[in-house]
């Protein structure tokens, strides 16, 4: 028995270690092609960095911007640099309400990457499951679940999401839930389509004649074979989101005004826009801008190093 | 008689990340008038970049980086880029490996061709499609006025590689290169359009340059064959004096690989090893780590041997007694 | 093809029939209009009254065929809000909407095709690299605050554009446009390069992409190899293989900058459909969001329709299924 068994044991071990091995060797590769662009390198470190700052803003924005008790109305419309009654200078200036800029916009900018984050991650499983089963089932379910993709990828996102909001109410659950509703299926035809392509190969055939349980031909096998388009879907998709519901926010359908996001305090700085102002609209709108380009240019990266046709 | 086609030392070179290749190394060959070349070698040799330095249409990171290309005497490489756009079509056209490739699959035949007529020659659109109808007669293609009005799809591979050499033959150029033009087709319509292509280059006096990596092909054709390894030409003569007395070993091993000269139920001989890595190769001669005949001597650059039959080796395969 | 287009008009109608069902209760499931309407201190009896009025005590079955009844003669219903025939208001601001696109489109098109032709010719260049990087701009920064800039720009610190609404309605060829006068151009070329944005970048990317992409074919190397010049193979050869996608993608987002107005009409204040669709979500005018919402669905439908037959005559080895 122990004679069968040792040369059993050294194969698992080693099979197992081969592929942590390449895993990790992969992720090095995949590095050392993404570093190639400067511009790239440095959209990611803005990415970290804003998001480091967005939710670490309790311990970073010098005031907390929606506690009510701490605005003064005698700071409201100071302009940037300006030192308030607070006794700290206020960076970015205050708005109407007497309320720091700066930490307005953190507060808002860590609704965004919660918003952004939450619906992205959502829709890709979602995504994938109806990707998956329809690549995997075939036939009638197949052909349904591809028609209601079909149909609502032919629909822009904006207004789906629009009338999700105003059926949902307004709120942060709300919001995530129509976004995800909204960009599920761009994750479900692309897993739909890597899927299909995989499906002919021969090795899901032959995982599919062992007796494995379908769950698990469908995640171990199928899965890792249609994810480097799904990464470069999904970090395209958060921008999107958080671009969606700034803008939804600015329409006065997203969040209320009493939850910090940007896309509100864009819009109640557009109020104020034929005066002089403008920091109270400007500043919020360079951060969101930074903010979307830079998730998509490291999209674009991505993109460019999983495209197997830039392969050395 | 002045060739039709010169090439002499020709370099081709290509920048990649960090490292230099140089894919077609000092080239020298000539073709007379109504002559077929055999330019043979494995993938990676060089022989299409061969052609596509003859036709100046290298694009960046390459560049033809010496040498001279003279067509019916005039050098191309003197010339300026539009007056070698002027040659191309006229003087010297190419044929390429895929027919499913080289037309586009939106457009109509006759206007493709058209195309091909009208860009040097100012013709009315009704007269460029006649030629375009004579030029698919000439390849023996059927009822050609209806197949001018076709899209490529609706041809067959074997007669979308005959619109091609039709569209190549329409300025009756000097010099056709025809790259692996047989490779994708079935072996019955290869055989079609091999005798085709013999009948055209004795009719016409165009001289040919057969580009492909099979010799079976080349030994029937050819009137010259030129033997390329590792981006250059390692050794050139006659059809005869190549197939039937080769010098170089490596061209010695082709031959060998090829089936029908073994006896039925024996292991074909291999050459042992791959194609080198352009942009790794061993000093001296090329072949060396792959050759039984190597030694010491094989690290430095090998000597030309040979007058009308040449060979690039420091221990070629004796020559037979005349 | 005339047995392809009874079939997928046949097929259009199921969808939009299908769609007006889930609009309709998926609009009806928003709160009650009545609350948002009536002055809060209105007595029971005059709330009992005015949701009988609207039928609104129903139930929802019985409600949407009471609107499928009243959508065959024609009547969508009548705005809460504006207090008139829907199918009036929605089209007295179509038009504002449709130039707005029409104008948007042209710009995107116009500018958006020649760049990224070059950007794919000379994909190198300093000039391409710039196009890239603004077409990622174009179509990452939300449209709302690029619009906010612009008014920021060129109505309040240069003054040289007004900061919203339609200008002078002229006449053109018989048809009420602003695009007739001159103050109507002044005010829809903001609004309409705001709208266009987006869609320029994606044209720009598509076109690039598809350029780079043609040059390394075999039947470009081909053409070369006959002698045409690069602008005879871009325009005769490339141009008319890459204009299959664009076609298909122009078509797609013709309908996503209609529903994209949404936005560009709120910030410019522009009359058109968008902004009426926006006003009546925040005021739950129910039948102006489902009268909209439909319209959206067929106009999609024919946009779609349409670019699939544009799609078959450009592109011969497309055979129309369903034809014989």
């Amino acid at each position: 028995m122990s004679d069968t068994l040792t040369p059993e044991g050294n194969v698992t071990a080693t099979a197992s270690a081969a592929p942590a091995e390449t895993r990790a060797s992969r992720l090095r590769d995949f590095w050392s092609d993404y570093r190639r662009s400067p511009i790239a390198v440095l959209s990611l470190a803005v990415v970290v960095l804003l998001a480091a700052l967005s939710f670490g803003a309790p311990l970073v924005a010098p005031q907390d911007p929606y506690d009510m008790a701490a605005l003064d109305w005698l700071d409201a419309f100071l302009p940037p640099g300006t030192e308030g009654s607070g006794g700290y200078t206020h960076l970015l200036g205050t708005d109407n309400a007497g309320r720091d800029m700066l930490s307005a916009i953190l507060y808002g900018l860590r609704t965004s990457f919660v918003i952004g984050l939450s619906a992205g991650a959502l829709a890709l499983m979602v995504g994938i499951c109806v990707g998956l089963s329809a690549a995997y089932f075939g036939g009638r379910l197949e052909s349904l679940l591809m028609r209601v993709v079909d149909l609502q990828l032919s629909m822009p996102a904006i207004l789906l999401a629009l009338v999700l909001v105003a059926m949902l109410g307004q709120g942060v659950g709300q919001i995530i839930l129509a976004l995800v509703v909204a960009q599920y299926a761009y994750f479900a035809r692309t897993t739909h389509g890597a899927a299909t392509v995989e499906r002919g190969k021969d090795y899901i055939e032959a995982a599919r004649s062992t007796p494995l349980p379908t769950r698990r031909v469908l995640f171990r096998h199928l899965l890792p074979n249609v994810l480097p388009p799904l990464i470069v879907v999904a970090t395209v998709q958060v921008a999107s989101a958080i671009a969606l519901e700034a803008t939804l926010s600015f329409l006065g359908v997203g969040l209320p005004l009493t939850e910090p996001s940007l896309g509100s305090l864009i819009s109640n700085g557009f109020k104020y826009i034929h005066t002089d102002r403008t920091w109270l609209s400007i500043y919020p709108g360079i951060f969101l801008m930074i903010t979307v380009v830079a998730i998509n240019l490291v999209g674009d990266q991505v993109r460019h190093v999983l495209d197997p046709k830039n392969q050395r | 008689m002045t060739a039709a086609l010169d090439v002499r030392g020709l370099t081709t070179r290509f920048e990649t990340r960090g490292a230099t290749v140089t894919a077609v190394n000092d080239v020298s060959f000539a073709v007379e008038p109504g002559r077929i070349l055999g330019l043979v070698g494995e993938s990676g040799s060089g022989k299409s970049v061969t052609g596509f330095s003859i036709l100046g249409l290298i694009d960046s990171p390459g560049e033809i980086a010496a040498g001279e290309v003279r067509i019916d005497g005039d050098d191309l490489r003197a010339m300026s880029p539009d007056q070698l756009r002027r040659m191309r079509g006229r003087k010297v056209s190419m044929v390429f490996q895929d027919p499913m490739m080289t037309l586009n699959p939106v457009l109509r035949v006759g206007d493709q061709m058209a195309m091909a007529v009208r860009v040097h020659d100012r013709v009315s659109k009704r007269a460029a499609w006649d030629r375009a109808r004579v030029a698919l007669e000439t390849v023996g293609i059927p009822a050609p006025a209806e197949r001018l009005r076709a899209y490529p799809h609706q041809l067959s591979g074997g007669m979308r590689q005959r619109v091609a050499i039709a569209t190549a033959l329409l300025h009756r150029p000097s010099v056709i290169i025809a790259d692996e033009p047989t490779t994708a087709l079935d072996v019955s319509i290869q055989g079609q359009i091999l005798a085709e292509v013999r009948r055209l280059a004795d009719e016409t006096g165009t001289a040919i340059v057969w580009i492909t990596h099979d010799l079976a092909v080349v030994s029937s054709l050819a009137d010259d064959i030129c033997v390329m390894y590792a981006g250059r030409i390692v050794e050139s003569g006659t059809a005869e004096q190549v197939i039937g007395h080769p010098r170089h070993p490596y061209t010695r091993g082709l031959i060998d690989s090829v089936p029908s000269r073994g006896q039925p139920g024996e292991a074909l001989p291999q050459i042992p090893g791959s194609t080198p890595q352009l942009a790794d190769l061993p000093t001296g001669c090329a072949f060396r780590p792959r050759c039984s005949r190597a030694s010491e001597l094989c690290r430095t650059d090998p000597p030309l041997i040979g007058k009308d039959h040449t060979a690039l080796c420091h221990h070629p395969i004796e020559e037979p007694a005349p | 093809m005339l047995g392809y287009l009874i079939r997928r008009l046949a097929q259009a109608v199921v969808v939009v029939f299908a769609m007006s069902i889930i609009v309709f209760t998926g609009v009806y499931a928003i709160g009650n209009p009545i609350d948002v309407m009536i002055d809060p201190g209105a007595t029971a009896e005059i709330r009992e009254k005015l949701i009988a009025q609207y039928g609104l005590d129903q139930p929802l079955w019985r409600q949407y065929f009471t609107f499928l009844a009243n959508v065959a003669q024609g009547d969508m219903g009548t705005s809460m809000v504006y207090n008139i025939p829907v199918v009036d208001l929605v089209f007295s601001r179509l038009p504002a909407t449709l130039e707005l696109v029409f104008v948007s489109v042209c710009i995107a098109t116009f500018i958006g095709i020649p760049a990224g032709l070059y950007a794919g010719y000379r994909p190198d260049s300093v000039a391409a690299k710039l196009i890239m990087a603004l077409s990622v701009l174009g179509f990452s920064v939300p449209t709302f605050w690029i619009g906010m800039l612009l008014i920021m720009t060129f109505a309040v610190n240069l003054g040289v554009l007004p900061s919203g609404g339609r200008g002078d309605v002229g006449s053109l060829l018989g048809i009420p446009t602003s695009l007739a006068t001159l103050d109507g151009w002044s005010h829809v070329i903001m609004p309409a390069l705001n709208l266009s944005l987006f869609k320029m970048g994606l044209m720009i990317r598509l076109t690039r992409a598809g350029m780079v992409e043609a040059m390394r074919t075999d039947y470009v190397k081909f053409a070369r190899a006959q002698g045409l010049t690069d602008r005879e193979i871009i325009f005769s050869h490339v141009l008319r293989n890459i204009s299959i996608p664009i076609v298909t993608v122009f078509g797609l987002e013709l309908g996503s900058t209609l529903a994209f107005a949404v936005v560009t009409e709120s910030v410019f204040t522009w009359p058109g459909v968008g902004k009426l669709i926006i006003d009546s979500i925040l005021q739950l005018d129910r039948p102006v969001m489902v009268t909209y919402l439909v319209l959206v669905v067929i106009l999609f439908v024919l946009i779609n329709l349409t670019v699939d037959l544009v799609y078959a005559r450009l592109d011969p080895r497309v055979r129309l299924k369903g034809g014989s």
